[in-house]
């Protein structure tokens, strides 16, 4: 048995990123209300911002966290217009199951 | 020791409250959930060395963006949401297909990062907000007012979405 090392590996950091990630996927194709389709996004996203945290701090570089600001701006301009969105179709259609917002297939 | 043992719990945390947000039925719990997320990643970004995006996602994302998501909520009124019957390709392919891409990222970490260094807490100091604005508004400053720009521009977009039609 391996001892126990002094401090956290990286791949730990990877693999929660990762399952954080799938997770999302998850989430984001089988949930059916659009606004928590929405916030699956949001954890997707968060997960992203994990792994490039974890490589700022693998390579000792500032770049990484730059990166995640960057995400977190790009984020929050996408919460404010797609829920200002979600406000629209739900006046139009009053649902918020996106079976039903199927316009274009019809 | 310590480390791991800070690791262990929040990343534990993480992924409870990211099931939790999938599978819970009404919009507002799986809001609360995501906020437990967010909050036990800042955690992480902590043990990274990573000062203030630790703070910035305790702030903008757990603060503003999530204040913004249960607003909807309220003002929507949304409920339980409605199950129904999905087809059997998703029902059958979908757990398959969601452990494939697990795996197939878990494949791809594995080979490209095969010996990791351990991570300990304290050895990158890099990320205080002196390092993360001093690079913000030297090398990375046309990004950065871009970004301001983009703001804008989605501040415009989301009110004349969202205002109500003037007759």
């Amino acid at each position: 048995m391996p001892p126990i090392p002094n401090g956290v590996p990286e791949s730990f950091y990877l693999a929660l990123s990762a399952v954080l990630f799938v997770i999302g996927v998850a989430g984001f194709v089988f949930r059916r209300n659009i606004i928590t389709v929405f916030m699956c996004i949001e954890l997707m996203l968060n997960a992203v911002n994990l792994s490039f945290v974890t490589f700022a701090n693998q390579h000792k570089q500032v770049e990484g966290h730059l990166f995640t600001f960057f995400v977190m701006v790009v984020a929050a301009a996408e919460a404010a217009v797609g829920l200002a969105i979600i406000l629209t179709v739900f006046k139009n259609r009053t649902t918020l199951n996106i079976d039903e917002v199927d316009s274009l297939k019809n | 020791m310590g480390d791991l043992l800070f690791f262990g719990i929040f990343a534990l945390v993480a992924v409870l409250c990211a099931i939790n947000v999938v599978v819970q039925k009404h919009p507002i719990s799986s809001a609360i959930s995501l906020v437990g997320v967010m909050a036990s990643l800042a955690v992480l970004y902590l043990m990274l060395g990573g000062e203030f995006i630790a703070m910035a996602q305790i702030i903008v994302y757990a603060g503003a963006v999530m204040v913004l998501f249960v607003f909807v909520i309220m003002l929507l009124n949304a409920g339980v949401e409605v199950r129904r019957g999905r087809s059997w390709t998703a029902t059958i392919l979908g757990a398959p297909a969601l452990l494939g891409l697990l795996g197939v990222l878990a494949c791809l970490l594995a080979r490209w990062f095969p010996n990791s260094p351990v991570i300990k807490f304290g050895d990158f100091a890099g990320g205080g907000a002196r390092q993360v604005g001093y690079a913000l508004f030297t090398e990375y400053l046309l990004p950065f007012e871009v970004t301001s720009v983009l703001i804008l521009i989605a501040i415009l977009g989301a009110v004349v979405l969202a205002r109500k039609e003037l007759d």
